[in-house]
């Protein structure tokens, strides 16, 4: 349900553009963050486009079932894209009047999110093999630790704003531009960043781009898919990772979103997020390129550091009002 | 009230079919006499739910000089109505489940009796009563734990842990009510109107006094060593009354005494039950996450989950204590809300880890692989609890966790004392268990029932008896209720929240398809979400479908290898190891590691052995100096027996000189 | 023509059932920025199941026959294979060597053959082109 006097018309069409969006946009941002790479390390690179194309390929493949798999391998994709595209309809993204917007709490948000990332545990245990099993139990123990650290954030936010809805605390940050800069919004920032990381399985935590499994941890749960499915797990990866991108720009830098109802500024505010979320992929990009990934068992400090920031971002705004 | 005694009826008449009847008809009928009692009893508390209205009962027939008193008001109907539905489900359970011991005259009355005593407990308004209901609930779960003892060797062992720790928590509670039944009077009416002629420290030695009883009821570390071994020994109904209704009961007291009786205390009881909470969950949910048998697992979860309710209590008590009504009694519905969800969804997984021992013999998760297609029914109401728990949107778990978290959000928006430091700890363990339990659950069902067997046992499961199936489903009924539509069940658990100050109103919540708050504004509407996720999921399969690609079955990939085995899946406590090690200081794992060389060379190994065991720190540290001490001087007062009646005269000589000398 | 099935995204996965590893430096070489194939649009991935064919180097050995087999049942269909490198296109100088199975064309068509002991980076890089089509 919209707020009152938000035509319907609007949001259906706000949160159809947010969705299309964020589904050739992530995937576009992938391909730009591996093209920043790439040039880094003084190559060429594939197009920025390849994501793209590798996804258009693998939607006309045949898929694979294992033998011993069971509903669950089948369903997980249709979960963690369904999922992350309710997630992606609901946010603020290019406006802050979408599709139930008074339902897209934070804590929903979050909760969406990890219940993709259970589905995907539970396909990696489906087929019964070492490396899906070993996958799944990273990815759900990186999951877990950086949980915490995300929910307070999140919370930091929700007090700062008096609010838990993301398109409130977006539309007020856009008129209160002084919370942008404050030491809460600061801290809960850098603690979001490494969330991110985390969520979205990038070096220090994760390499995207390993062959070798028992580095792996994203990659190892969808070892067993193929074709289609793996389009789909693919693609809801690269919308969580638009999401989680966008939403973070439009927390800290909500200019650019439209607030009223009108549809002609939907195309400035498509252009501003765009334009801000490459921003960022840009910055994690060459982040990336000078880090290495870490230890498995390094990974909890990096989480931990992220987690007494935003304790840190907690208690400053309690202090602080 | 009529009804609520017309119940019991029910429940006596249960009780003499299942002692004159013949052992084929008894657990049928018996079952069918509880579950109308509790179906009666299910209408009566909802009517007072519904209206608001209070009734009482006093009769002087059944318990000589007092009496008993009962009296139904919301915060009791909401306990009694949560409890003779999960009493419904287990009943039907039981008919499917009862085998052997299970259907003698002994184990059936027990299991009525035990209902009996948790319906009595909320609705029991004297001293007496309810410390006649908490011992009849605590003796004939006690006793139904060793009913299997003869197949399950551990379940002695088990019900001494839990007779011991029950009978101190009963002990400590009977001292507690004593002192607020000094100043004359034992019934919750006299105590109500006395209490504020006590002297502040004596209320708090019996708020005190009455929290130890409670919170050990209620699994709350360190007086929780009872529930991880009680809970998996006693048969799976029972851990299912046990672990949804039973420990609720702890929360009950805590908050009858502490907000009713004693009309709210002072700050600093509070923050002790926030600590209990706090260390709880995080201990629970660790444990859980380490935990290989599936219903200890569950028993630790029980404990994480009470640990986060009694977070919300705690904080709702401090708010109220630093002059937030309105916020404490948001956080009280927070609470009381995830009471009534965890009651749902693990009593479903208690009864759906009782089938699963029945389909393969086992719970230990490292048998088990591969349940979802021998069992696939079970296997799904499984889910529905597991989804639950794990907080998925749409879930009771996920409803009630967000009202609590609004809750103290309310706090810290409201709040400038150093209440908040108390609502930031609070928060910080909320956010803390919430990944842990899900990887307990994802671990719990990727391991139990995705992969391949592990086992025999695993791999020639069978499907469980209708009526076992029928039991969980209608414990699945509330998960998903609860969860896609709250507004029926918010303002039922409103009125139970009114506890103390009735003319205080919650910061409002109001229901409408889902839930809005509006003085720090936030809302969630489940039913739309979930359409809407529908809506999405239909139309990438319905694309998916276009694509006409059906997918081929091919053997799993290895890597190339060959000779697929069952053994090369992750097992439960390998999943569970880089968590392991990330918290070692807290849970301390012991690792035994045995080499043995080869005979030819030293460099060869012959065959080496792992073993990692992760047992109840506390229980370690704490309990078992203090058993280990009690067993030393008991065998030490063994030698002043010998059985020489002239050393036995002796002693009473002596013990009459020594009375005689301290009278003169 | 292969090239038009996969339009500039083809992934393989890289199988050595006999090889020097002779051919793995140069297939390392063509990925390295001086050849960058990935430019391509082609990638090595980690498992059969996300390839579109194989990348096969060496001879077939005995202990490796089984495994070409199952990695060959794993591809998704439809699939491409490449012989990389004489031993897998012939045998090479290991053709009749004890422990050899035989050549990739007795276990599985090949589509793709780049000749060369080993094979220069530019003659895979060019081979990879060929498939993808830019």
């Amino acid at each position: 349900m919209t707020p009152a006097g938000s035509p319907l018309g609007y949001a259906i069409i706000a949160s159809l553009l947010q969705v299309v969006l964020v589904a050739l946009g992530g995937p576009l941002l992938m391909g730009l963050m591996a093209k920043v790479r790439a040039r880094a390390e003084g190559r060429v690179g594939a197009p920025i486009r390849q994501p793209l194309r590798d996804l258009r390929k693998l939607m006309g493949k045949e898929g694979l079932r294992a033998h011993h798999s069971s509903v669950v391998l089948a369903v997980a994709p249709l979960v963690v894209l369904g999922s992350t595209t309710l997630a992606v309809a609901i946010s603020p993204l290019v406006t802050t009047h979408p599709l139930l917007s008074a339902s897209a709490d934070l804590f929903v948000i979050v909760y969406l999110l990890l219940t993709g990332s259970v589905a995907m545990a539970l396909a990696g245990l489906d087929t019964g093999t070492a490396f899906g099993g070993m996958g799944s139990s990273r990815a759900i123990t990186i999951g877990a630790l950086a949980e915490p650290a995300l929910l307070v954030a999140v919370i930091a936010l929700s007090i700062q704003a008096r609010t838990s809805n993301l398109p409130a605390i977006v539309a007020d940050t856009i008129t209160h531009p002084v919370w942008s800069s404050t030491p809460t919004r600061l801290l809960a920032l850098v603690a979001l960043v490494i969330v991110v990381i985390a969520e979205t399985g990038r070096l220090p935590v994760d390499n995207p781009n390993t062959h070798l499994e028992l580095t792996m941890i994203h990659e190892a749960m969808t070892l067993e898919y193929a074709g289609s499915d793996l389009g789909l797990v693919t693609l809801g990866a690269a919308m969580r990772l638009g999401l989680l991108f966008a939403l973070l720009m439009n927390l800290f830098v909500p200019w650019g979103v439209a607030t009223g109802h009108t549809m002609l500024a939907l195309p400035a505010a498509v252009m501003f997020l765009t334009l801000k979320a490459s921003l960022l992929a840009v910055v994690v990009s060459l982040i990336e390129v000078h880090s290495a990934k870490l230890r498995l068992f390094r990974i909890p400090e990096l989480l931990a550091g992220g987690f007494v920031l935003a304790v840190l971002a907690v208690i400053t705004q309690l202090v602080a009002r | 009230m009529v009804l609520f005694l017309a119940g019991l009826g029910f429940f006596v008449l249960g009780l003499v079919a299942a002692t004159v009847l013949s052992i084929e008809r008894r657990v049928v009928v018996a079952s069918l006499g509880g579950s109308l009692g509790c179906l009666l009893i299910f209408i009566s508390a909802s009517q007072v739910l519904l209206s608001g209205r209070t009734t009482s009962f006093h009769s002087s027939l059944v318990l000589p000089l007092s009496g008993i008193d009962l009296t139904l008001d919301p915060l009791a109907a909401l306990f009694v109505a949560m409890t003779s539905f999960v009493g419904v489900a287990t009943l039907v359970y039981y008919v499917g489940y009862a085998r052997g011991e299970l259907r003698t005259r002994t184990a059936l009355s027990l299991m009525l009796l035990f209902l009996t005593a948790l319906l009595c407990v909320p609705v029991a308004s004297s001293a007496v009563t309810l410390m006649f209901s908490w011992e009849l609930m605590a003796l004939s779960s006690m006793l139904l734990i060793v009913v299997e003892q003869r197949r399950h060797a551990d379940a002695r062992v088990a019900a001494q842990w839990y007779g011991a720790m029950t009978q101190l928590g009963a002990a400590s509670i009977l001292l507690g009510l004593l002192l607020l039944s000094l100043k004359g009077g034992q019934t919750f009416g006299d105590i109500r109107s006395h209490v504020s002629l006590m002297s502040p420290t004596l209320r708090s030695f019996a708020f005190v006094l009455t929290l130890i009883g409670f919170a050990s009821k209620a699994g709350a570390v360190p007086f929780h060593v009872w529930l991880p071994k009680a809970h998996p020994e006693a048969p799976s109904p029972v851990s299912a009354l046990m672990s949804s209704a039973m420990v609720a009961m702890g929360v009950y007291g805590i908050v009858r005494v502490g907000s009713d009786l004693l009309g709210g205390g002072t700050l600093w009881w509070w923050i002790v039950v926030v600590a209990l909470g706090v260390v709880s969950a995080l201990f629970g949910a660790l444990h859980a996450v380490t935990s290989v048998d599936l219903k200890r697992l569950l028993a630790y979860s029980t404990i994480d989950i009470l640990g986060l309710v009694l977070i919300g209590v705690g904080c709702s008590g401090a708010l109220s204590a630093t002059g937030h009504p309105g916020d404490a009694r948001l956080t009280l519905i927070g609470a009381l809300l995830l009471v009534v969800a965890h009651a749902a969804f693990k009593g479903c997984l208690f009864l759906g880890a009782g089938s699963v021992e029945r389909a393969t013999g086992s719970r230990s998760l490292e048998q088990l692989g591969g349940l979802i297609r021998r069992i696939p029914i079970t296997t799904a109401l499984f889910g529905v609890g597991a989804v639950s728990i794990v907080a998925v949107p749409a879930f009771s778990g996920f409803t009630s966790e967000w009202l609590l978290l609004q809750g103290l959000l309310h706090g810290f928006v409201d709040q400038s004392s150093p209440t908040l430091i108390v609502l930031l700890v609070g928060v910080i363990a909320l956010a803390l268990t919430g990944g842990l339990t899900a990887v307990a659950f994802v671990k719990a069902i990727g391991v139990g029932f995705l992969g391949q067997a592990r086992s025999t046992g695993a791999a020639s499961a069978h499907e469980v008896p209708r009526m076992m199936q029928l039991g969980m489903g209608i414990l699945c009924v509330p998960c998903v209720v609860l969860g896609v539509a709250p507004g029926l069940v918010i303002p039922l658990v409103s009125r139970a929240a009114q506890v103390g100050s009735t003319s205080v109103k919650a910061r409002s919540v109001e229901t409408g398809v889902g839930l809005t708050l509006s003085h720090v504004r936030g809302a969630i509407e489940p039913m739309l979400l979930l359409a809407g996720f529908m809506v999405f999921v239909a139309l990438i399969s319905g694309a998916k479908s276009l694509l006409r690609r059906p997918a081929r079955t091919v053997e799993a990939w290895r890597g190339g290898g060959d000779r697929p085995s069952a053994r090369m899946q992750y097992t439960a406590t390998s999943y569970a190891e880089p968590l392991q090690r990330v918290f070692a200081d807290v849970l301390r794992p012991e690792i035994d590691v045995e080499v043995t060389h080869a005979v030819e060379s030293h460099y060869y190994e012959q065959s080496l052995s792992y073993e990692s065991r992760v047992d109840d720190a506390v229980e370690r540290l704490a309990y078992q100096p203090v058993i280990r001490t009690l067993t030393r001087v008991g065998l030490a007062a063994r030698r002043l027996q010998n059985g020489s009646v002239h050393r036995y005269l002796a002693f009473g000589f002596i013990a009459l000189l020594i009375v005689l000398v301290v009278l003169a | 023509m292969p090239g038009t099935r996969f339009r500039g995204s083809l992934q393989l996965r890289h199988v050595d059932v006999g090889s020097c590893n002779g051919c793995e430096v140069e297939i390392a070489s063509a990925f390295a920025p001086t050849y960058d194939a990935a430019r391509f649009g082609a990638r090595l991935v980690a498992s059969p199941r996300h390839a579109d064919g194989l990348l096969v180097t060496g001879v077939v050995t005995r202990n490796m026959a089984g495994a070409l087999v199952r990695t060959l049942e794993a591809l998704p269909r439809p699939a491409v294979i490449v012989a990389c490198g004489d031993c897998a296109v012939n045998g090479g100088i290991f053709r009749d060597a004890y422990g050899v199975a035989g050549t990739l064309d007795s276990f599985v068509g090949v589509d793709v053959r780049i000749r060369g002991c080993p094979p220069h980076p530019q003659a895979i890089t060019q081979a990879l082109r060929s498939l993808t089509g830019r």
